[in-house]
């Protein structure tokens, strides 16, 4: 091959690259585009106070099922965070212990696995037994799927903490959990409520587990034991439903929702830039 | 109250005794020790008892039919019968669909963005790309149904089957309602896009530099360095992250549900509608009345299980190690 032709081929390969990122960057702006055009005129102060309309009748709001998704996230982190901290603390002190390798493989196994999987195990653990579907166990399917984010990223997080610093609080006479608790985790926290955000995010647009136990509801409802309205639930529902009206609303959930989803992001990802200088003192 | 148990051997602080009042020091260790070992227990524990949740509630199904489960096409929920092999076809076609249009892209824009961008352009690219992950598989299915189903309908399906004269082949022959296998692989793989770009960009950061240097030092091009020194160095990680990418798609529930047609049936043609494990689940587990109907789906929910666990694990082993491989 002679050297102008590889020279060819190199900037063709190279334009290709280009062509690749342009391509994948254009679907995230074309959903939030169609989220925008569709949803925008439905976002009034109704669409978070008033309860749905039923079908046929326009205008209504989603006040149960924003209320519904904030309770879910409530009891999932409620599990998740606590579990997932420790845990992570754990990888963090024990590091190459077969223990820790096993677990920290796990959670990326526990990770991957589909969200119905969860859904599934919850309506088999928490639905069945118990004889009815519930946000308990709506809370119980997303707390599962929190730990393995929170664990991994809690252990990165506390892992970034320098060592001096824990052997400075060991020398003045702490003791290791003391240190571990109000020197290493407080150091860390940025990072950690960075974690705990994303895996927040996660969640929050979870649909899958949520029809074996929460289950949607119509009706206001708080209560732990019965079955809760959720906004990915419900921009589900009237996404398939025939009705015009109940497409507008759809799009107006998936819009808050994302909208939601994103704040959350941006937040976790501006609170990781201080992560270094943040916290200690 | 100092000296109540000795440190463990080995331990860096052995032999420093606290000045102040101590509390009940060792006893305080223990049981933090004790709580977060707990905790992290908690995580295989949980694994097991999802195994066996879900073996549970399939047992009947699958002691039932054994394993004419697995090999049976026929899923009859009116006539009692129940074959999984059409939602299993489907759960392989759309994930292999949607790894062949995905996995392109994911390589391009990840060598994109560790080899050729310039920095400006590095933070903002691959934060739009990290950010397709973060929407929820509800409004990918939302989109779908009102953006990607219509276009599929026209100009899409048209162009392959007569500007492309391909409607004749099996794979894009019979009539086209937008609802399909065809449109199921595309959303899968925007879905499924940002996994693999996130993996292969870490493991492609993770080849040394002298690796590129050396390949510019002998004399090859740009494109001859990342064919030749980067990928290679980097590609079993590549090849983990994009099985990474594979166990999102077999798993993904809500889009296909929306997009896919569900209908149970092996169809040749990508423009029929078809059915996922997950999908199946999902659609029909609302109206399942009856005991038999319902461990079914969970039997389906098993096979998902099994072939999720056993995805995650073998891409992240092979992702594990290029990128410890490369910080050593």
């Amino acid at each position: 091959m002679s050297l102008r032709s590889r020279h060819a081929t190199s900037t063709v390969m190279l334009t290709l690259t280009y062509v690749a990122a342009i391509i994948a960057t254009l679907p995230l702006l074309f959903i939030i585009f169609h989220l925008l055009r569709q949803g925008a005129a439905f976002i009034r102060p109704e669409f978070f106070t008033e309860m749905p309309k039923p079908v046929g009748e326009e205008g209504g709001g989603m006040a149960n099922a924003i209320v519904g998704t904030l309770i879910l996230i409530g009891i999932a982190s409620a599990i998740g965070l606590p579990v997932g901290i420790g845990a992570g603390l754990y990888l963090a002190d024990k590091r190459t212990a077969p223990l820790a390798t096993t677990v920290r493989f796990l959670s990326d196994v526990l990770n991957g696995l589909p969200s119905i999987v969860l859904g599934i195990f919850a309506w088999e653990f928490m639905v069945r037994p118990f004889g009815g579907f519930s946000a308990l166990a709506g809370g119980v399917a997303l707390g599962a799927m929190m730990i393995p984010l929170v664990t991994r990223t809690t252990e990165e997080m506390i892992r970034l903490v320098p060592i001096s610093l824990r052997e400075a609080a060991l020398a003045l006479g702490y003791t290791r959990w003391r240190t571990s608790v109000s020197i290493v985790l407080r150091t860390a926290l940025p990072g950690i409520v960075t974690g705990a955000l994303v895996a927040v995010a996660r969640i929050a647009g979870e649909t899958a587990p949520l029809l074996f136990t929460a289950l949607g509801n119509s009706f206001w409802s708080t209560s732990l034991n019965e079955p809760i309205a959720a906004l990915p639930l419900q921009i589900f529902t009237y996404a398939i439903s025939p009705y015009e009206s109940q497409h507008a609303q759809a799009w107006a959930g998936a819009l808050v929702l994302i909208a939601i989803v994103l704040i959350i992001s941006l937040i976790a990802r501006y609170a990781t830039r201080g992560r270094h200088d943040g916290g200690g003192d | 109250m100092t000296g109540t148990a000795a440190p463990p051997v080995g331990d860096p602080i052995a032999g420093i005794r606290p000045a102040g009042p101590v509390e009940t020091s060792a006893r305080g260790d223990r049981v933090f020790q004790i709580v977060i070992t707990a905790f992290a227990i908690s995580i295989p524990l949980l694994l097991v008892v999802i195994a066996v949740s879900i073996g549970l509630a399939a047992w009947p199904a699958l002691s039932r039919s054994g394993l004419s489960f697995l090999t049976s096409s026929k899923w009859d929920v009116a006539a009692g019968e129940f074959g999984a092999a059409p939602a299993i076809y489907g759960t392989i076609v759309s994930s292999i669909l949607a790894l062949v249009i995905a996995t392109p892209l994911a390589l391009g824009v990840s060598i994109f963005l560790s080899e050729i961008a310039p920095k400006w352009l590095r933070q903002p690219v691959g934060f739009l790309v990290d950010l397709l992950a973060a929407i929820p598989s509800v409004v990918y299915g939302l989109w779908g149904i009102f953006v990607l189903i219509p276009l599929l309908r026209d100009p899409i399906a048209p162009f392959f089957k007569d500007t492309l004269h391909l409607g004749n082949t099996p794979l894009f022959s019979g009539p086209n309602y937008g609802y399909s296998m065809f449109a199921a692989g595309i959303i899968l793989a925007i879905m499924i896009l940002p996994f693999i770009s996130a993996v292969t960009r870490e493991v492609l950061l993770a080849v040394p530099r002298s690796q590129r240097e050396a390949a510019l030092a002998l004399g090859a091009t740009r494109w001859e360095m990342i064919r030749d020194a980067v990928i290679p160095y980097a590609k079993s990680g590549i090849i983990g992250g994009i099985i990474l990418g594979l166990g999102r798609a077999l798993g993904e529930t809500m889009a296909v549900t929306m997009l896919i047609g569900n209908r149970p049936e092996i169809a040749a043609s990508l423009f029929a509608p078809g059915y996922t494990m997950a999908s199946l689940i999902a659609n029909e587990f609302t109206e399942a009345t009856s005991d038999t109907h319902l461990s079914a789906l969970m039997g389906v929910g098993a096979v998902l299980f099994v072939v999720t666990l056993i995805v995650n694990a073998l891409a992240r082993w092979l992702v594990w190690r290029v990128t410890k491989g490369g910080v050593r």
